[in-house]
């Protein structure tokens, strides 16, 4: 009984890396040539080298962030490498801690984004008529808003929670991720294959996720990039206004706001966050680019024939 | 090697040869496979050298390099091409663009993406003759462009000149293009399939017209086509390529006669034959792709007569004579043997009636709107139980369609009846009851668009399976496995995706997955249209044995003709959304009675 067991559980296993295996290759394709471009290379070794900076930040941080480590604005020096901030704090020690926010709530918002609006795409994809027309005219609506305003207006009736600057950023990304793999569904669901499923009897449900959405991958890697993009630079954004972080709390976009006031006397706490926000999004920018470039690059490829 | 092929080859002739290839090779840019090797050619005034290859044999790469053009990615890497004398490899980019449309010319396989959407016909047309400076005044090249028109039998007054090309015809635009490359009166023409994407009707006046303007300007023309068939009644000469090499070269006659390749004749064998008399044999196996073919002659692991010497070493050019040459090792062994040897007679047995026939599919007075559009009108027509019905007809005449209806797919309103073993059936598949579900299954025309590519093979197997089935995972093992064996697959192909197989092996899949529901009626959408015909013969035969073994009703749908014979007892001949004739293969072939089945059974060609 155990035998029989174990032979249908390996049977399953290797059934699965085999399945793995392929669709990781499918995944690697467009990976790969994008490691191909410098484009990438470097955008990959900014955003890896900041993530890091995040990551190990507090351990390699000389003070505490709370900790008063000399006089106000106080000018770089051999305690305090960029000086202090506007009550005292250690720039260096503040700039270590902040990013971590930033990068945890826009990848957050992201994935959110990803989730909402690719399901969103697909059904409007796969449904069209009127399903298509009345879910596409809401999120039309929902674009009308610039993005940072849609998360104001929730932030100011609701309060400055985490949660929910994380979700309306994500759902601000929503239409215009459904907008693309709508596009990508509507393709893909023309295919004789989904006309085949559909022939055997196959549930909607089913088809429009185990037919569908594998053929979406790579159109979802490219926005994956570019959407995290723009979530750092709202979220950043949202911090800067006072709806992020409270202080105490060390953060890039409250630094930026806390120590413009100071910016003629004591410029770099308020410089080292931009620059870092600024090249962030330029590394995941490269990235989602590269992609894109390799997306074209293999549809051109395979296209033909 | 190359160059024995060529050895005088105005012996026999007293005509003239205008253009020489001789040893060309084209290899792909980076990785230096060949597409194309010692290919070499020569064709005399007023000839047409039909150049037959199937997919991915480098016949359009070879002939698109007598232009001296490359597409991305290839390179010409050697030989000689010659018009008049002139070495035309060895011209600049200036002289390059004064010869192309002027002494060589080219017509697209497909004119309607290449005529420019945005001008209007006249000023194409006019563009070619404004390019070469054609006559040398305004006047004489009016003159010209009505001249042209006439010569490919299209109206040349005002109102038709200022058209867009999508307000013509297919076939309209496909004379525009002839007209654009006979424009300047080259000296050689290359024709790149260029009917491959009309109908029969037209296709015929289309070949019509080349023909005669090839003979009465002298033009020497080479005809590119993976259609035996058409060459057959348009060449004068033949050459056969295969995995990138011409392996036979000879009079069209010579060929088709007494053919000295064994592809050739294996070819030959794979062609659908309209009157029936002989049965269709597919060559197993596929062509082989660049960077795929195989050491020595690339047609050994597919051919019959192969010996150990033919996997180690590419045969010299030999040959009866000096106009037909051949490359094999065993070709006077293969030539000895008689054509007629090859043939096989088809079963005529198997067309008897059963006297007690009961009807499995009834269409009764149907209607079929394509969103407000009637596409079908008044069909009725029959399906009886194992027995194999055809629909023929060319594009836009309904038969997908109908097929489409019978088979659920069809999206847009119907009215009238489609009754299944006397119950009516739902137009939509999911209002159907599993039963009936799994009783009709639909094989669709592109087996690049029926497979996710997504899937391995056996995820594929298993919709069917666990839709219609409930079955423990070794049964749905065995059962793929048995699908698999009945197309003639092996299951090792199970964990490979579909993009690993060739195309007749996915249409292969694409059989097994319809059986595997256990059918009792199999409907066929042009399943061969977009195969190679020696492995369109192969997926025939399979199907008709699979129908007689199985006891399948089936429909086959073709815009071929010449199909009909080798699978079906019934044909229903479709034109503009009606049945214009329906009744035995025998007897509607033989004896067609309507005007339009008349017209396709002449403009079909055949061998």
């Amino acid at each position: 009984m155990s035998d029989v067991t174990a032979i249908t559980d390996s049977e399953v296993v290797g059934l699965q890396t085999v399945h793995a295996g392929r669709r990781r290759a499918e995944w690697i394709m467009t990976v790969q040539e994008a490691w191909g471009m410098g484009r990438t290379k470097i955008g990959v070794g900014i955003f890896g080298f900041i993530v890091a900076l995040a990551v190990v930040g507090p351990w390699i941080a000389p003070y505490s962030p709370t900790e008063f480590v000399g006089l106000p604005f106080a000018s770089p020096s051999g305690e305090a490498w960029l000086g202090t901030d506007y009550i005292g704090r250690d720039v260096v020690t503040r700039v270590l801690y902040g990013g971590r926010t930033v990068i945890t709530l826009a990848l957050a918002a992201t994935l959110i984004g990803l989730g909402v609006g690719v399901t969103l795409g697909l059904i409007t994809g796969y449904a069209r008529r009127w399903v298509d027309e009345t879910l596409m005219r809401i999120l039309d609506v929902v674009l009308a808003f610039p993005q940072i305003v849609l998360a104001l207006l929730f932030v100011s009736i609701v309060g400055p929670k985490l949660w929910l600057i994380v979700l309306m950023v994500g759902i601000g990304h929503a239409p215009r991720i459904a907008r693309v793999i709508r596009a990508a569904t509507l393709e893909v669901a023309q295919r004789d294959f989904v006309r085949a499923a559909e022939a055997f009897g196959v549930s909607r449900l089913k088809i429009i996720f185990s037919e569908i959405l594998p053929s979406t991958t790579s159109p979802l890697l490219v926005e994956f990039g570019l959407r995290l993009t723009y979530s750092i630079g709202l979220i950043a954004g949202l911090s800067f206004l006072g709806f992020g972080l409270q202080p105490p709390a060390a953060d890039w976009g409250l630094m930026i706001n806390e120590n413009r006031i100071g910016i003629t006397v004591q410029p770099w706490p308020v410089l080292m966050p931009v620059v870092l926000i600024g090249i962030l999004t330029i590394g995941t920018n490269l990235i989602a680019d590269g992609m894109g470039r390799a997306l074209i690059g293999i549809e051109r490829d395979t296209g033909g024939t | 090697m190359a160059t024995a092929m060529t050895t005088d080859p105005t012996t026999g002739s007293e005509r003239e040869v205008v253009l020489t290839v001789e040893g060309l090779t084209i290899v792909l840019d980076p990785s230096g496979r060949n597409i194309d090797d010692e290919v070499s050619l020569w064709i005399r005034e007023g000839e047409v050298l039909g150049l037959v290859g199937e997919s991915a044999s480098g016949k359009t790469t070879a002939a698109t390099s007598l232009l001296a053009h490359q597409r991305r990615g290839a390179k010409i890497a050697g030989g000689e091409i010659t018009i008049d004398g002139k070495d035309v490899l060895a011209l600049g980019d200036a002289d390059l663009r004064t010869i192309r449309g002027g002494l060589i010319s080219y017509v697209p396989q497909d004119s309607s993406a290449s005529l420019n959407p945005a001008l209007r016909i006249g000023t194409q047309l006019m563009e070619i003759l404004d390019a070469h400076d054609f006559g040398g005044s305004g006047a004489e090249r009016e003159a010209r462009l009505a001249e042209m028109m006439a010569e490919v039998l299209l109206p040349s007054d005002h109102d038709f000149l200022r058209r867009y090309p999508h307000q013509l015809s297919g076939g309209q635009q496909q004379r525009v293009a002839i007209a654009m490359a006979f424009a300047n009166r080259p000296r050689v023409i290359v024709l790149d399939e260029p009917t491959t994407a009309l109908d029969v009707t037209t296709q015929a006046h289309v070949l019509d017209t080349i023909r005669d303007l090839t003979r009465q300007y002298g033009v020497a023309a080479l005809y590119v086509t993976h259609d035996l068939a058409v060459v057959a009644n348009l060449a004068d000469r033949i050459a056969v390529m295969y995995a990138g090499r011409i392996v036979e070269i000879g009079t069209k006659e010579e060929l088709f006669e007494s053919g000295q390749h064994p592809y050739t004749r294996k070819l030959l064998s794979s062609i659908p034959d309209i009157t029936g008399e002989r049965a269709l044999k597919g060559i197993p196996g596929w062509a082989p792709r660049p960077g795929q073919r195989p050491p020595g002659c690339a047609f050994t692991p597919r051919c019959d007569w192969a010996i150990e010497k033919c996997s180690e070493e590419f045969p010299p050019v030999d040959g009866p004579t000096a106009e037909h040459r051949v490359r094999c090792w065993r070709w006077q062994e293969v030539g000895a043997q008689a054509a007629e040897t090859d043939v096989v007679l088809r079963d005529r047995s198997l067309d008897a009636c059963e006297t007690v026939e009961k009807t499995v599919i009834s269409v009764r007075d149907l209607i079929a709107f394509y969103q407000r559009k009637e596409t079908l009108h008044d069909i009725d027509v029959t399906l009886c139980e194992r027995r194999c019905l055809s629909l023929v007809g060319e594009s836009g005449s309904g038969k997908t369609t109908l097929a489409r209806c019978i088979a659920g797919l069809h999206q847009h309103k119907i009215v009238g009846d489609i009754e299944f073993m006397g119950k009516p059936l739902a137009r939509d598949a999911r209002d159907r009851p599993r039963a009936t579900r799994q009783a009709i299954q639909y094989i669709f025309q592109s087996p690049y668009s029926s497979l996710n590519p997504r899937k391995t093979i056996r995820q594929i197997l298993a919709a069917p399976l666990k839709v219609f089935f409930d079955l423990s995972r070794d049964e749905m093992e065995a059962r793929m496995e048995k699908a698999l064996e009945q197309v003639a697959l092996d299951a090792t192909l199970l964990n490979r995706y579909p993009d690993q197989l060739s195309g007749g092996e996915r249409q292969r899949v694409a059989i097994a997955r319809g059986l595997a529901a256990e059918p009792t009626v199999l409907v066929c959408d042009e399943v061969t249209s977009w195969l190679d015909v020696s492995v369109q013969a192969a997926i025939i035969e399979l199907l008709a044995n699979l129908q007689r073994e199985m006891g399948l009703s089936m429909l086959f749908v073709t815009h071929n003709l010449a199909l009909v014979r080798s699978i079906s007892q019934e044909v229903a001949v479709m034109n503009e959304g009606r049945i214009v004739e329906h009744g035995g293969v025998d007897a509607v072939l033989e004896d067609p009675q309507a005007d339009y089945t008349k017209k396709l059974l002449s403009d079909t060609p055949t061998i």
